[in-house]
C-alpha cells in the first residue's frame, strides 16, 4: 500500500536542483557565521568596551557611553606609546621595502634553476623556525658581550659602534637594549613578508615593456622609475601592509630586545588582567585598526590598488 | 586512602561543628577517582620533566584520585579558569586569592579535616591572603622572597646590604658606576619595592605597607622610580631573559627570584643574593578549593598530601621556593635540607612583605589609597621616561 517515498538525500538533491539559491545559502552560512559572529562580533565587542570608562576611585568599569577613555590615549605617556609604535612600524616598512626590492628584482629577473630554488629557500628558511627562537637568537647576537660586539671589536670598528650607540633616543647601553636593536630584529623577522609579494609583482612585469622602454630611449634609471616601480607598486603596498601591521601589533620582540619602553601590544597586555582597565586596553587595541584604516585609505588614493 | 586517615578525619569533623563551618565539608568520604588542579607551571610534577621530581604518582596510587593539571601563566589566567569552573583546586598567589574569595569562586576549607595543618608554619596559618574573618580559604602551598641578586665579581668582598644599588646612582666596589648595569622588574608591582625602600629611607612619608600608598607616598615612589629609569637599560620580565642579561649584557645587580640565583649558581656563574636591610617583597601561594568542586574528597586528600608528603621538600628544590611546612626542610622527606631552605629565604621571613593587590579602600581609609590599575598606567609612563 505504502508509496515509495524518495530518501532525504534524494529530496535534498531535488530541492537544490530546483532552487540553486538554497544550496548557495547552505554552503555560505557556516563561513558567514564564522565571519559575522566570531570575527566581526569579537571586534565589535572590543570596540564597545573602549567606549566605557574606569571609575577613578573604585577601579570598577562604568558601563556608560563616554569618550573619556579615548581622551586618555592622548595623555603624554600613552601618546608616546602610539607614536613610538607607529614610527617603528614606518621605519621597519621603509627599510624592508628598500632591502627587499633588489633581492626580489634579482630573484624575479635573473635567478634561474638552482639559484631560484636557493632564493626561495633563503627567504623561507627563517619562517620555518620558531619566531621565539629567532628573537632569542638575535638577543644573543646583539648583546653587549655578544658576537656582534666581538666581531666589531675584532675589525677595530668599536669606535663607530659606540658612536652609533651614543646617538640620542635611538642609542643605548648596547644594541640589544636600544631602539636600533628592536628595529633590526623587526626588520629581520618581517622581511620575508615584504620580499615575497614584491617578487610576485615583479615577475608579472612583462619583459617586452622593459624592452620597449629601452627602445624608446629611456635610461635604465628612467625605466626603473617610470615602468618597473609603478608596476611593482601593488606588491610593495601588499608587503608594506604585512610589515606595517605586524610591527604595529607585535608585543614580544620589544619585550625581549629593546629598552623596555612599551609598544601598543604590550600596553594592551598590561592594562587588561589584574589592572582591570579593559576600556583603556580596548582603546589601545583600536589604535592599530584606525592607523591601518588610514594607511589603506591613503594607499587607495595613491592608486596602489588600481593594478590589482 | 588509609583507614587511619578516615578515622582521624571523621573525628576531626565531629569537633569542628561550629556555625561558621556550616557550608564547608565536615567529613571526607571516598575519593571520586580524580582531582582537577589549576597550577603554576612546574608546580605539580609527576616525574615527566625530570624523573627525580615526582610528587604525584604516589598520591594517585594511595588515594585512587587521578591528578589532572591545567597550568596557567598569570594570576589573571587562574582567576579566569576558576570563574569558568570545572576545576577543584588552584594554586593561587596573593594577587589572585582575595579576588577569588571576594568573587565567591572558592569555598572555606575545614582545616580540621587536614591532619597536617598543624605542621604548617605558624606565621602562615592565618595569613591575610587566604584567611578572611577567621575563615580559612585554603592551605599554604609555597612562598618565596624577591631577593637582590648580584654579581660577586662586581661587588668583591662587600656584598650589597641595601636596595640603594638599584635605586641610586653610585660607584660599585669594582670602581665603575652602576648606571646601565642594574635591572628592575617591569611589572607595576615593582612600585611596592620602591615604596619599601622609602619606608626605610624616608620615614617622614609614613608608609606602613608598600601595597597601601596614598597620593603623596605614591608620588614619592614614582619619583624614585623615575631616577631608577636613568640607571636601567632594560627592565626584566622573563626569568630566562634576566639570566641571559646577567651573563651577556653586563648586568650586575637586580631584584630577582631564588629560582634565577639557583640556576645561575648551578651554571658556575659568580652570582649570589641577599635580602637587604630594608627587607624584601615576596609571593605566597595557597591551594584553594573551587566553590562547586566536583571532587571535594580527592581535593581534601590532595591538600593533605601537599603538606604531608615529599612535595613541599622536593618542590622547594625544584622551584627555588620555601616550603610552607618548616619540617620539610629538615626531616629528610625529600631532597631539601636546612641550608637549601635558608638559601631560598626561610630565614628572612620576618623581612618579607607579601604581595597583595593594591586597592583604593585600604587601612588608611575609604578611597585613600591608589588602586592597582593606576599603578599599571603610571609605571608604563615611568618606563617610557615620563
Amino acid at each position: 500500500m505504502e508509496a515509495v517515498r524518495p530518501g532525504i538525500a534524494a529530496r535534498l538533491s531535488d530541492l537544490f536542483w530546483r532552487r540553486p539559491g538554497a544550496l548557495l545559502l547552505v554552503l555560505l552560512i557556516p563561513p558567514l557565521l564564522w565571519l559575522g559572529v566570531i570575527y566581526i562580533g569579537s571586534l565589535a565587542a572590543l570596540l564597545v568596551q573602549s567606549f566605557f570608562s574606569i571609575d577613578e576611585f573604585s577601579g570598577l568599569i562604568n558601563y556608560e557611553f563616554t569618550l573619556k577613555t579615548y581622551a586618555e590615549l592622548l595623555r603624554p605617556a600613552n601618546f608616546d606609546i602610539i607614536l613610538r609604535t607607529t614610527l617603528m612600524a614606518a621605519a621597519v616598512t621603509l627599510a624592508a621595502a628598500v632591502i627587499a626590492f633588489p633581492i626580489a628584482y634579482y630573484a624575479a629577473r635573473f635567478a634561474k634553476g638552482h639559484m631560484k630554488a636557493l632564493f626561495y629557500l633563503g627567504v623561507m628558511l627563517p619562517l620555518w623556525s620558531s619566531y621565539l627562537v629567532k628573537v632569542y637568537a638575535w638577543k644573543l647576537i646583539l648583546a653587549k658581550e655578544g658576537i656582534l660586539t666581538w666581531a666589531v671589536d675584532g675589525v677595530g670598528a668599536s669606535a663607530a659602534l659606540n658612536a652609533i650607540l651614543a646617538l640620542p633616543v635611538i642609542g643605548g647601553g648596547s644594541l640589544s637594549v636600544s631602539y636600533i636593536g628592536t628595529f633590526l630584529v623587526f626588520l629581520y623577522v618581517w622581511l620575508p613578508f615584504m620580499i615575497l609579494p614584491v617578487q610576485a609583482a615583479l615577475e608579472r612585469v612583462p619583459a617586452n615593456l622593459l624592452e620597449a622602454s629601452n627602445d624608446l630611449g629611456a635610461r635604465p634609471g628612467q625605466t626603473l622609475r617610470h615602468v618597473i616601480l609603478p608596476l611593482a607598486m601593488p606588491g610593495i603596498i601588499a608587503g608594506s601592509i604585512f610589515t606595517f601591521s605586524l610591527t604595529l601589533g607585535d608585543y614580544i620582540i620589544p619585550q625581549i630586545v629593546g629598552s623596555s619602553r612599551l609598544f601598543i601590544g604590550q600596553a594592551v597586555y598590561a592594562h587588561q588582567g589584574t589592572a582591570g582597565n579593559i576600556p583603556l586596553a580596548a582603546a589601545f587595541a583600536v589604535v592599530p585598526i584606525v592607523i591601518m584604516g588610514l594607511y589603506l585609505w591613503m594607499a587607495k588614493r595613491q592608486g596602489a590598488f588600481d593594478a590589482l | 586512602m588509609s583507614a587511619r586517615f578516615l578515622v582521624t578525619a571523621s573525628a576531626a569533623a565531629l569537633i569542628a561543628a561550629q556555625p561558621v563551618l556550616a557550608q564547608m565539608a565536615t567529613e571526607i568520604g571516598a575519593g571520586e577517582g580524580q582531582v582537577d588542579i589549576v597550577a603554576w607551571p612546574g608546580y605539580i610534577e609527576r616525574g615527566e620533566t625530570d624523573a627525580a621530581f615526582d610528587w604525584v604518582t604516589k598520591f594517585e596510587e594511595a588515594s585512587g584520585c587521578k591528578v589532572n593539571v591545567k597550568t596557567a601563566n598569570t594570576s589573571d589566567e587562574m582567576v579566569a579558569l576558576m570563574n569558568e569552573g570545572g576545576f577543584d583546586l588552584v594554586t593561587a598567589s596573593g594577587d589572585a586569592s582575595l579576588r577569588l574569595i571576594a568573587g565567591k569562586r572558592v569555598q572555606p576549607v575545614n582545616v580540621d579535616l587536614i591532619p597536617s595543618w598543624a605542621s604548617v608554619d605558624d606565621r602562615l596559618k592565618d595569613a591575610p591572603w587566604h584567611t578572611v574573618d577567621g575563615t580559612h580559604y585554603g592551605t599554604p602551598y609555597m612562598w618565596g622572597p624577591n631577593v637582590l641578586m648580584y654579581n660577586k665579581d662586581a661587588f668583591g668582598d662587600t656584598p650589597p646590604t641595601s636596595w640603594n644599588v638599584v635605586f641610586e646612582e653610585m660607584t660599585l666596589p669594582d670602581g665603575q658606576s652602576n648606571k646601565g648595569r642594574v635591572q628592575a622588574y617591569d611589572g607595576p608591582i615593582h612600585i611596592a619595592d620602591a615604596a619599601q625602600y622609602l619606608m626605610a629611607h624616608k620615614p617622614e612619608l609614613g608608609i606602613t605597607s608598600p601595597y597601601e600608598l596614598n597620593e603623596d607616598q605614591y608620588k614619592a615612589a614614582l619619583d624614585l622610580l623615575r631616577g631608577q629609569r636613568e640607571l636601567v637599560n632594560r627592565y626584566w620580565h622573563d626569568a630566562f631573559i634576566q639570566m641571559d642579561d646577567f651573563k651577556n649584557e653586563g648586568v650586575v645587580a637586580s631584584g630577582s627570584w631564588p629560582f634565577q640565583v639557583n640556576i645561575l649558581q648551578s651554571e658556575g656563574q659568580p652570582i649570589a643574593s641577599v635580602v637587604p636591610e630594608e627587607g624584601a617583597t615576596g609571593w605566597a601561594d595557597t591551594t584553594m578549593m573551587h566553590v562547586d568542586a566536583a571532587h571535594p574528597n580527592c581535593a581534601y586528600m590532595w591538600m593533605e598530601h601537599s603538606l604531608a608528603s615529599n612535595l613541599q621538600s622536593d618542590l622547594s628544590v625544584w622551584f627555588g621556593a620555601v616550603p610552607s611546612v618548616p619540617a620539610a626542610c629538615s626531616d629528610g622527606r625529600g631532597m631539601q635540607n636546612q641550608e637549601g631552605c635558608d638559601a631560598n629565604g626561610l630565614a628572612d621571613f620576618e623581612k618579607i612583605r607579601f604581595w597583595t593587590t593594591p586597592v583604593s579602600n585600604c587601612s588608611q581609609g575609604e578611597g585613600a589609597c591608589v588602586p592597582y590599575y593606576r599603578w599599571v598606567s603610571d609605571y608604563i609612563g615611568v618606563i617610557g621616561g615620563r
